[in-house]
């Protein structure tokens, strides 16, 4: 195929993925043995986060002077993330237990 | 020190891997004592929710209960799946007769000094509880399943004595 066509049609997936709307993803981190996973997660403001709690105990997803999800035993929970930046978060009955999010701006 | 602190190190001294070298225990009795050490702390939390005007320490107490029952009850639940009968023994006994001394003692305080005096016992009964799960009853535990659901249980027991460790900074 000459050089010049395969960049054309490049460009043009390019373009149709640039002009796709930008859709929020939900992100899923199971809690399994007092363990979050994955301990850490990447994604968008916009998008949410679920908490998939297989253990029998509850468990939270708590940041320092943010927020605080409840997460009852063999449940789920969620939020949407509000602001870009890395936040740390662990759970209130459990400090051993830690996670990491990730949020880029949209 | 306490008298719950001294005597259930005495009581966990039993376990120490010199009196089990040639005797470790079974998977019977590891489940006796595992749910044991569950029921004693259910003991002690029942005991800081009738006592205790300490909100965070009423709050510790409540969560302490609702794990451990969930945990004991995870624990009989697979025992009969293994068709498994726990087998009394004594260090579940001396545990049990600890945990009563200790509790007697603490239902004699009240106020500050009966919250730090129960935080304080927790922290150091999680952390006798750590090692004993640690050295000697998770590596002499013969079945898997139980050796996982102890895996566990030390993850929870750690978190526990993080917690009271927290809970106890706050009633500085």
């Amino acid at each position: 195929m000459p050089m010049i066509m395969r960049t054309a049609m490049l460009g043009g997936v390019a373009m149709m993925l640039a002009s796709l709307p930008a859709q929020a993803a939900t992100m899923k981190v199971v809690i399994d043995k007092l363990v979050f996973t994955p301990a850490e997660i990447s994604l968008a403001v916009g998008d949410t986060i679920e908490w998939v709690n297989r253990d029998v105990m509850e468990h939270t997803a708590t940041v320092e002077g943010g927020f605080d999800v409840r997460i009852p035993a063999k449940k789920s929970a969620s939020i949407v993330v509000k602001e870009a930046g890395t936040l740390d978060y662990y759970c209130r009955y459990h400090p051993n237990m830690r996670g990491r999010i990730v949020a880029r701006a949209k | 020190m306490s008298v719950r602190i001294s005597t259930i190190f005495a009581a966990f001294c039993l376990l120490s891997p010199a009196a089990f070298a040639q005797d470790a225990p079974s998977d019977p009795q590891i489940a006796h004592i595992a749910y044991t050490a569950g029921v004693i702390d259910i003991e002690a939390a029942n005991l800081a929710v009738k006592m205790s005007k300490n909100e965070d320490v009423v709050a510790f107490a409540k969560d302490m209960l609702r794990d451990h029952e969930a945990v004991n009850k995870q624990a009989l639940d697979l025992v009969a799946k293994l068709k498994v009968t726990p087998e009394d023994n004594a260090t579940s006994q001396s545990l049990t007769q600890a945990a009563a001394k200790e509790r007697d003692a603490l239902a004699k305080l009240d106020g500050a000094a009966f919250d730090k005096a129960y935080v304080e016992n927790e922290i150091a009964y999680h952390k006798q509880v750590n090692g004993a799960l640690e050295t000697l009853l998770i590596p002499s535990a013969q079945n898997a399943e139980l050796k996982d659901l102890l895996q566990t249980g030390l993850k929870l027991f750690q978190g526990h004595q993080q917690h009271a460790e927290h809970v106890a900074t706050m009633l500085e």
